[in-house]
């Protein structure tokens, strides 16, 4: 068997439910596992949420693991997914010196060339987004650095799968009506 | 406002209970609980509490009544400590799937965060250890939650919910309506059984020529034993059990071949591998029970049968899995079985069984030595109570002892703490077991350590009269840590020897008739007149204090490398 260590994306709906994601994140501490990235949002079912999770593991484990969670009560349905299963994003934020921005020409041709946003701009700083995979916010961060981040921060992952989770329809199968 | 049709959260609490039948609950009293116990106090002649001496004892006690019931234990305790100090027994009830609902009072609302006087995050300290949790901040919430909780401690694999309620929710006013819980969207306690796959294990079953089955509590908790009964009758498989799974079929039966696991028989542990197809029932394949997983069956088909898709695949790779509930897929695939019988393959339990008799047995049950041995009080137990009597016992050496020869008649008979191994579990246990079989004979059997972690319940034994027969074997030691450093530490005895209190003295103190055995002439009679007696009673046996328990399969190894010695 080839089991090797993969980067998964777990696409996890809940009921709302305080408490529900110390129960999920428990179940990865159990194990000793670090959780890479983590967002809850709302989903596309109403009143339902979603647990977007990065984690690397074996396959082995992951398997295991989404069975863990699934035995959740109010855990609706776990999937686990590879990069090449998701299109998936991210956020970065960069908060540089608005200084920066009008003596050195080259900042714009980097923001340019990266296809990232100016957010706001202010006299004394200015704030870049940019969203994509994770090489690219880190290219970005790498040619930002050297004019001073004020601050940087990145979100967790979200991601939807190519193939569908039929969410709705294991919600009709569980109601009583 | 007319307040007249309402009642309070506490009163609802109550009410709650009484819809779902409870009669007896488990607890302790204190601050933010107050307003619950009030209540309590109101309808005592509808619902029993039993205070026990500690909130752990009440966990246990609940353990012990469900697990002889079939019934929800029901636990309630105060915030901070009270709720911490059910802990531990909710972790037990969680690994041994017993259904319980524990009830803990929090601080009011408004104070919660404030690190107020006995103010505990209970919710986030008992989400790993429990199959469901919950706090209730506005009164109205209570019924709804509580149905929930009972639906989902007893539904598909039972386990142990928490609802932790703050002190304003109990006083606040609500209008009562109760209705129970019959389902949740996002829960399903049981899953559909698969047709198809009962075909294949009934065709792996009908041309295997050396099955075997390893049985779990699983038959017990679904009630499935008369549909295991027939099943292996009509198939003639060999069967074991493991330490839960224990009572579920009687030990005289003769397809009954003994226990697998560490402790477990000869016979079990070495044909398992060696069978063509192992099927398992209800179980988890627990490391205990396994060995190492490298070698564990590797010859066989696995049959797994689960109700917990989860336990599926989680520590062996099945060939075959019937998920569902064992008393509707047993009699299924019973249906499709061919009538057979194995006698060729049960000949090989038999003889590997007088290979353990010489070896072991023997020894332990009519010892030459002078030193009494627990086997030979366990024998005298199973005698004066004809195999009838529930046995509950504590962890360690006298646990796999007792297991081991203990003599089972009826299900729901035996009480430990199996996959948690909480020393301090049985005297507890065996109180909720007396009450949830009050017709029926308990006898605890205890080491002398394990005793003495809730040796304060002797209080609840002599506050309520609950006739139950406690046996401690006093070994001095903690034995089976002291066995481990015999074999696997160069018999470096760190902190195992114990230097013991008269513990006569203080049964005696409790108003507990009391006799303590030293001698082998002594040991029927007292024992006759112990399991004679209607009131409780302790009985204290001196045994060996440095034996060993065997066969033993050391840890990393595999099930066929059992040691008899």
């Amino acid at each position: 068997m080839n089991d090797k260590i993969n980067t998964y994306t777990l696409s996890i709906y809940t009921e709302n439910n305080i408490g529900l994601l110390n129960r999920i994140s428990a179940i990865f501490l159990k194990r000793h596992i670090n959780i890479e990235s983590l967002t809850t949002s709302q989903s596309e079912i109403d009143n339902i949420f979603r647990f977007v999770i990065v984690v690397s593991v074996l396959e082995s484990k992951i398997k295991r693991i989404i069975k863990q969670i699934e035995k959740q009560i109010e855990v609706i349905a776990a999937f686990y997914h590879t990069d090449k299963e998701t299109i998936f994003l991210e956020t970065a934020l960069y908060k540089v010196k608005s200084k920066s921005l009008f003596d050195e020409k080259h900042i714009q041709k980097i923001i340019k060339d990266s296809q990232a946003n100016i957010v706001t701009v202010s006299p004394n700083y200015f704030v870049i987004e940019k969203t994509g995979w994770r090489e690219e916010t880190e290219k970005l961060y790498v040619s930002l650095e050297p004019y001073g981040l004020l601050q940087f921060v990145r979100s967790g992952r979200i991601s939807v799968s190519k193939k569908p989770m039929n969410i709705s329809n294991i919600l009709g199968l569980n109601t009583e009506k | 406002m007319n307040n007249s049709n309402k009642i309070s959260g506490a009163e609802a609490v109550i009410r709650c209970l009484l819809e779902e039948g409870v009669d007896l609950i488990y607890g302790y009293p204190g601050g933010a609980i107050m307003p619950i116990y009030d209540e309590l106090y109101k309808f005592q002649d509808q619902l029993i509490h039993i205070l026990t001496r500690h909130e752990q004892g009440a966990t246990h006690a609940a353990q012990g009544y469900s697990r002889v019931s079939g019934k929800v234990g029901v636990v309630t305790a105060t915030s901070g400590p009270g709720a911490t100090n059910l802990v531990t027994g909710i972790a037990d009830a969680q690994i041994d799937s017993t259904p319980m609902v524990c009830i803990t009072g929090q601080v009011a609302s408004h104070l919660l965060g404030s690190d107020a006087f006995q103010e505990t995050d209970i919710i986030g300290i008992s989400t790993p250890v429990t199959k469901w949790n919950c706090q209730i901040t506005k009164a109205a919430d209570i019924p709804e939650v509580l149905a929930k909780a009972f639906y989902i401690a007893k539904s598909g694999r039972p386990g142990p919910v928490l609802v932790d309620i703050t002190k304003d929710a109990q006083f606040e006013l609500m209008e009562f309506k109760y209705k129970k819980c019959k389902s949740i969207r996002s829960y399903k306690p049981v899953p559909n059984y698969s047709i198809r796959e009962i075909k294949k294990a009934s065709e792996l079953i009908n041309s295997a020529k050396k099955p075997f089955i390893v049985w779990g509590q699983g038959v017990i908790l679904g009630n499935a034993e008369n549909e295991f009964k027939n099943f292996i009758e009509k198939t003639g498989i060999p069967a074991a059990w493991t330490i839960l799974g224990l009572s579920g079929l009687p030990t005289d039966h003769p397809l009954n071949v003994g226990m697998v696991g560490m402790h477990g028989n000869y016979g079990p542990n070495v044909l398992t591998n060696e069978c063509d197809l192992l099927l398992a029932i209800g179980m988890r394949f627990d490391d205990r029970v396994t060995g190492n997983l490298d070698h564990y069956a590797k010859q066989a088909k696995i049959i797994h049968f689960e109700i917990d898709p989860a336990e599926l695949n989680k520590n062996v790779e099945v060939d075959v899995a019937i998920l569902g509930d064992v008393k509707q897929t047993i009699p299924e695939l019973t249906k499709l079985v061919d009538k057979k019988t194995h006698p060729k393959w049960i000949k090989k339990f038999h003889s590997f069984y007088k290979k353990e008799y010489e070896k072991v047995i023997k020894d332990d049950l009519n010892p030459s030595k002078k030193g009494l041995t627990m086997g030979e009080v366990i024998k005298e137990i199973n005698q004066a109570s004809k195999g009838d009597a529930i046995i509950v016992t504590d962890v360690g050496q006298h646990q796999m002892v007792a297991c081991r020869y203990a003599k089972f008649n009826k299900s729901k008979s035996n009480v430990t703490s199996g996959g948690l191994g909480t020393m301090g579990f049985a005297l507890p246990a065996a109180i909720g077991a007396k009450m949830g079989a009050p017709s029926r004979e308990v006898v605890a059997v205890i080491g002398d350590g394990g005793y003495q972690m809730t040796i304060q319940e002797l209080g609840t034994i002599f506050q309520t009269g609950c006739a139950v027969k406690i046996v401690v074997l006093n070994n001095e030691f903690l034995g089976m840590v002291r066995q481990w450093q015999q074999m696997f530490f160069d018999k470096r005895y760190a902190s195992t020897e114990m230097i013991n209190p008269d513990f006569i003295t203080i049964a005696k103190g409790y108003n507990i008739d009391a006799k303590k055995v030293t001698k082998r002439e002594e040991l029927k009679s007292s024992i006759k007149k112990m399991i004679n007696s209607k009131k409780p009673y302790f009985l204290e046996v001196k045994v060996e204090k440095e034996a060993n328990v065997f066969p033993m399969i050391p840890s990393g190894a595999s099930v066929s490398e059992v040691r008899l010695e």
